[in-house]
């Protein structure tokens, strides 16, 4: 059996990426492979290249606060490409943004404080959800 | 000995006797009187090469610390009313937070920008959002800091042209520019043109500085966003000194002497959690850059040679669990820079592990200085800790580290710390340092090594209510782009399009200075995102490869 294949992405112009990578190798160490789009992706790109590198998930960063703008836009960009990749968001989400993040289709959140073994169960619990619809 | 040698501790007294001293109460809550320092009479003084126990021989004693609390959300407008309200509160200094799109020099109609107009701060498109936002504010009498890179030449000359209509010359402003393009490539990550490019503008803004704004600082080096992004407190120190000397190179080279521009470098430190390892940083801070200037630079004014600095506390030692408990965190960060002999300090507030800070938040983040300032009294001893057999080996220790990383950039950039600077970055070796210890420390925190209250230990009461948050709606974004678009309609397009040619004609001849063009962009109401793109199209865009 191939290793479940994560895409991590920073989209718009939110440079920070110390989440991004601690995630990305905290998943690496669970035994995912894990791509890293790099920064300044837009919804679309993140969407193609979940697409061409056949993710199983995609985990968007985000700490600018444009999270209820754009993770909904990567939700919709994938399945605008017949897709059913789930999205999860990662960062520094209020409790009062989760619920209108669920209705748009964002399969889970993870906020501060989270920890490793928590993502890595979170990411599980998405992964095995969606395989079973 | 024949000829009488005065002790280091005359020569403090003299200095500390011509100095302006405070009207406040010089003793302890029991009535025992303190000196302004204390120490054997051969030993250190503050205010003494190589500046470890401080810059200045009185330090508080003559001028607490600036109480400079960033902020900046919404519009020009929304800013606005909240510097004022800072300055009412007993701020002392303003601290400018831009928004995403202007960090990168974008027009916050640009598609790019869908989403972060006004989020992380204020949003700056044009002269016309400088002037609103500093309307009202006298800018010959209160400091601005602004903390901006990529685009940090053309905000400058933004912030020129507002405060000449408004009836303050050049010459008498007084701030700071954050302008450390380099950090950005290593931690912050906002970088839009190639570190080359990028240095060009730095060099033209210290050197336009330097002959024309005597109360500016040009360049605040920081290593506040690099140890946020993960770095070790000695990575923070030694990549931050170490970019403070390709700076100097960058200026010496372009034939400015060392004393014309050192005086105005500054300095931006974080206050983490771990309370005598920060103290132990600014000391060693002070001694290596004091020595270096002097050894390697051959500075004499003596002002060259001393490190001022800003510091912040720690947002990422900050907890989404609890936040009422990032009170507490904050407040001893805060009292590690004051013992560490800071200049200036912004307190983070206890909901920013999740949002901008409400008003309320902001305000008990700034009454915690004032507590450490007026209450505990430990303003009145400069360097308190000094003498101190374990702070003094931590500061020694954390020197040595530091010298180890110099050495290895030194021979990277063969002899050059601004060529090591800059194919360290190339090298994406800076970077995989900050991401190896941000990922070490993470390691340690979940095997449990490294406790945080509320995270890993101690939750009961993460449960409870939670306190309310800022919100900042997309009405925000909807009214930047109006104001936006009544600065396109009512300027002289042709105007506009003339100085923009000039401006791309001269980014190309690496010797003109730009600052004079962007100052004449800024009052043709060019855009920030027109006259980044100007320069973009001759510097070209910088590209990091992902790494993880």
């Amino acid at each position: 059996m191939t290793a479940e294949r994560i895409l991590v992405a920073k989209v718009g112009l939110d440079g920070h990426d110390r989440g991004v990578k601690v995630v990305a190798r905290i998943l690496r160490d669970a035994g995912f492979e894990v791509i890293y789009t790099g920064l300044f992706q837009t919804p679309e790109t993140v969407a193609a290249a979940a697409v061409d590198e056949d993710a199983d998930a995609i985990g968007l960063s985000m700490l600018s606060g444009a999270h209820m703008t754009l993770a909904p836009l990567v939700v919709e960009a994938v399945r605008a490409r017949g897709a059913d990749i789930p999205v999860i968001v990662g960062g520094t989400v209020p409790d009062h943004d989760l619920e209108e993040l669920h209705e748009a289709g964002i399969a889970a959140v993870l906020t501060p404080g989270a920890t490793a073994d928590h993502i890595v169960a979170e990411v599980r619990r998405v992964l095995d959800s969606t395989s079973v619809t | 000995m024949g000829s009488e040698q005065p002790t280091p501790r005359q020569i403090w007294e003299a200095e500390f006797g011509a100095s302006p001293i405070r009207d406040a109460d010089y003793t302890t809550l029991s009535g025992i009187p303190l000196d302004p320092v204390y120490g054997p009479d051969d030993g250190g003084f503050p205010g003494q090469y190589p500046y470890t126990r401080g810059p200045y021989s009185s330090m508080y004693r003559s001028k607490l610390w600036t109480m400079r609390m960033f902020a900046g959300f919404g519009t020009a407008e929304d800013t606005n009313w909240r510097f004022k309200e800072i300055i009412r509160a007993g701020g002392t200094g303003l601290s400018t937070a831009f928004d995403m799109p202007t960090l990168l020099g974008l027009d916050s109609d640009d598609a790019m920008a869908l989403g972060e107009v006004g989020r992380c701060g204020v949003a700056v498109d044009s002269l016309r959002d400088m002037e609103d936002l500093y309307a009202g504010i006298d800018l010959s009498t209160v400091t601005t800091s602004m903390t901006i890179n990529s685009p940090a030449a053309p905000i400058l000359a933004m912030f020129i042209a507002q405060a000449e209509r408004a009836g303050v010359p050049r010459a008498k402003l007084g701030g700071t520019l954050q302008n450390d393009i380099l950090k950005e490539y290593q931690a912050q990550k906002e970088f839009v043109f190639p570190p080359r490019q990028s240095m060009r503008l730095v060099r033209d803004s210290i050197a336009f500085t330097a002959a024309e704004m005597p109360r500016w600082h040009s360049v605040s080096i920081s290593g506040y966003h690099i140890r946020e992004a993960g770095s070790t407190a000695v990575e923070e120190l030694a990549f931050t000194l170490a970019n403070g000397f390709a700076y100097v190179e960058l200026a010496m080279q372009a034939g400015l002497p060392v004393d014309t521009f050192a005086p105005r470098l500054s300095f931006f430190f974080n206050a983490h959690i771990d309370f005598f390892e920060e103290i132990a940083k600014y000391r060693a801070a002070r001694r290596i850059w004091a020595r270096w200037m002097k050894e390697r630079y051959g500075a004499q004014d003596p002002r060259s040679m001393q490190c001022r600095f800003h510091t912040q506390t720690a947002g990422v030692s900050l907890t989404a669990q609890q936040p009422e408990l990032n009170i507490a965190r904050t407040a001893i960060e805060a009292l590690a820079g004051v013992l560490g002999g800071t200049q200036s300090l912004h307190t983070n507030s206890m909901d920013e592990a999740l949002a901008l800070p409400t008003e309320k938040a902001a305000r008990i983040a700034l009454r915690t200085q004032q507590i450490i300032a007026h209450e505990t009294n430990v303003a009145h001893v400069s360097d308190p800790l000094g003498g101190s057999w374990f702070v003094e080996e931590l500061t020694d220790e954390v020197e040595r580290q530091a010298e180890e990383i110099f050495a290895h950039l030194d021979a990277l950039g063969d002899g050059s710390m601004l060529e090591g600077a800059i194919r360290g970055i190339e090298e994406n070796w800076f970077q995989g340092r900050i991401s190896d210890s941000a990922y070490e420390l993470e390691r340690r925190m979940n095997s449990g090594r490294r406790i945080t209250v509320g995270v890993n230990a101690f939750t009961e009461g993460n449960e409870e209510d939670q306190i309310p948050l800022l919100r900042i709606t997309n009405e925000d974004e909807q009214r930047q782009r109006k104001r936006l678009a009544a600065v396109r309609e009512d300027r002289n397009d042709d105007a506009v399009a003339a100085v923009l040619r000039r401006l791309g004609d001269e980014a190309a001849d690496p010797e003109v200075n730009l600052m004079p063009t962007l100052i004449d962009a800024a009052e043709a109401y060019a855009t920030l995102g027109e006259i980044m793109s100007t320069m973009g199209t001759v510097f070209g865009r910088h590209v990091e490869v992902p790494t993880i």
